[in-house]
């Protein structure tokens, strides 16, 4: 009997033990998972062989060997990302998302990496004034649900525009150039990269001044999102991110992907810390 | 009203989710899927019927057509339906010109012409298997006072066949409601659609679903409700003596 709880014990101590020291050793490899939501042209998209590639890639991947991270990524849909970072699915985001107050209550955020301004986009031919909001009266407009364009139009135009709802922002477009949408309020990027508004042949222009305020709403920049309890996994990061500004590594790549400069340098006291 | 307002607020103080402007969300959500339920039903039923006497046709010309129909409407699923008519008809060239425009610009009336035409399909088979179903006796009893096949169909075999195919609808009526939520794919702000704004607004999916989840559930009820009077007047009939 004795015997027999010995063996008993002796076999659960030996199974345990893996299984007690495998979030140690997980510690000590730093296997992150970074969510991210693809596509997001040209800052996250498939290559013809079905890799992830894209400047959010490139970047992240970068920031991983700084902070000698082992990095994978995890694909996860756009509405449920910040969910499934909170559910463990990874360990941060790292896919274009902007600080927000809403956000900041349930994750914490790096230092910015990126910052761009939404813009308008409407066809070349129709006249349309945003300033003038009576004259906005009955338009429609299509933004991707749940962002933080969707939160400003619904806040600054809920009561003229009709505001469409699409849970992708290719959706979005493609009811643009189908003629349901009078206009639509996009990042910037994206915008350059699916609609091609600043070609003079294009048949969709900007109108009104690119968005970047109030800051309450469009936030300090796109940045990685980390549980909150990841304090020092997020100090890794923000260091990397630091560091690839300070030596060109940042410009380098910002360069290969994009024509116009979306850096936010952070200030030295950021970095001193 | 002061009181049920003042408990209300006090009731929703302190919680980020459910504000005035959240709850708005759902009411309208709410409306839009009565509205868009109660309309494909309708026009469904309507449509419904006389497909559902063609397909008994002996003529093949009226009965396959509609098999053809019923078969493709049964057989796919009614998102894809929905996508083919939202999306799809922007590929007819130059639609956006035409009259039709109109129509298929906004998200409502084609989500509504998908619905319809699926619920269509369902409920054919539904009253074709009840007009199948009627008693030979019956028949023969209208036959033996003479009555000509309208009139037989009008006065005898329809009546009949209705009531024998409520249970059966009272369920198609219950799925075309919980199916009406794909709605919110093409923008349609239904239910579901409120739901997965408050979702993406507060990246709380528990309350926002769970929320949802009741309000349609308070629908089903309320259907049930009607069905079950409605079988227990019209089936009375059917029911052992005394139950």
């Amino acid at each position: 009997m004795t015997n027999w709880i010995t063996k008993t014990l002796i076999t659960a101590t030996l199974l345990a033990a893996p299984l007690a020291a495998a979030p140690v050793l997980a510690d000590d490899t730093q296997t992150v998972r970074l969510g991210i939501d693809v596509p997001y042209e040209p800052f996250v998209m498939r290559s013809a062989d079905g890799q992830l590639e894209g400047f959010e890639i490139d970047l992240g991947n970068e920031l991983c060997k700084r902070a000698k991270l082992d990095c994978t990524w995890v694909e996860q849909p756009w509405d449920g990302i910040i969910p499934g970072l909170l559910a463990r699915k990874y360990d941060a985001i790292l896919s274009s998302m902007a600080i927000t107050p809403e956000r900041e209550r349930q994750v914490l955020f790096s230092l910015p990496y990126y910052n761009t301004p939404s813009v308008w986009i409407t066809a070349r031919d129709r006249d349309i004034d945003i300033a003038d909001k009576a004259s906005l009266k009955g338009l429609s407009v299509g933004v991707q649900r749940g962002t933080i364009r969707d939160v400003y139009v619904t806040q600054e135009y809920g009561d003229v525009l009709d505001i469409q709802r699409y849970g992708s922002s290719q959706d979005v477009v493609n009811d643009l150039k189908a003629g349901r949408l009078d206009l639509t309020f996009e990042d910037f990027p994206i915008a350059v990269d699916a609609i091609d508004f600043r070609g003079d042949n294009s048949p969709y222009k900007q109108v009104g001044p690119s968005i970047k305020t109030p800051t309450s709403i469009f936030g300090k920049g796109a940045a990685m999102a980390f549980r909150k309890r990841d304090k020092a996994l997020a100090a890794k990061f923000d260091q990397a991110i630091c560091a690839v500004y300070a030596d060109g590594t940042f410009d380098k790549l910002m360069h290969q992907y994009f024509d116009y400069d979306l850096s936010v340098r952070p200030s030295q006291q950021d970095c001193a810390q | 009203m002061d009181q049920l307002n003042a408990w209300f607020t006090q009731l929703l103080a302190g919680n980020a989710i459910f504000t005035a402007n959240t709850l708005g969300f759902y009411w309208n959500g709410l409306v839009t899927t009565v509205q868009l339920v109660f309309l494909c039903l309708l026009l469904g039923i309507v449509l419904a019927v006389p497909l559902a006497i063609g397909r008994g046709s002996k003529r093949w010309w009226i009965k396959w057509p509609i098999y053809a129909y019923t078969y493709v409407f049964r057989g796919t699923p009614l998102l894809i339906q929905l996508y083919l008519v939202y999306y799809g008809v922007v590929f007819f060239n130059g639609i956006q010109d035409t009259i039709f425009w109109e129509v298929f610009k906004d998200a409502f009336y084609p989500a509504l012409i998908a619905f319809t035409l699926n619920t269509a399909a369902y409920t054919t088979e539904i009253f074709r298997g009840a007009i199948k179903n009627t008693a030979k006796g019956e028949i023969e009893a209208a036959r033996a006072y003479g009555m000509s096949k309208g009139l037989m169909m009008r006065r005898i075999i329809l009546p009949s066949a209705f009531r024998r195919a409520l249970p059966a609808y009272g369920n198609e009526v219950i799925f075309m409601l919980h199916a009406s939520a794909v709605a919110s794919v093409v923008t349609i702000m239904d239910l579901t659609g409120a739901a997965y704004y408050v979702y993406a607004r507060f990246y709380a999916p528990f309350p926002a679903f769970i929320f949802v989840a009741l309000i349609y559930l308070c629908l089903t009820f309320s259907i049930m409700f009607v069905f079950r009077r409605l079988e227990k007047r019209l089936l009375a009939h059917l029911r052992p003596r005394g139950a």
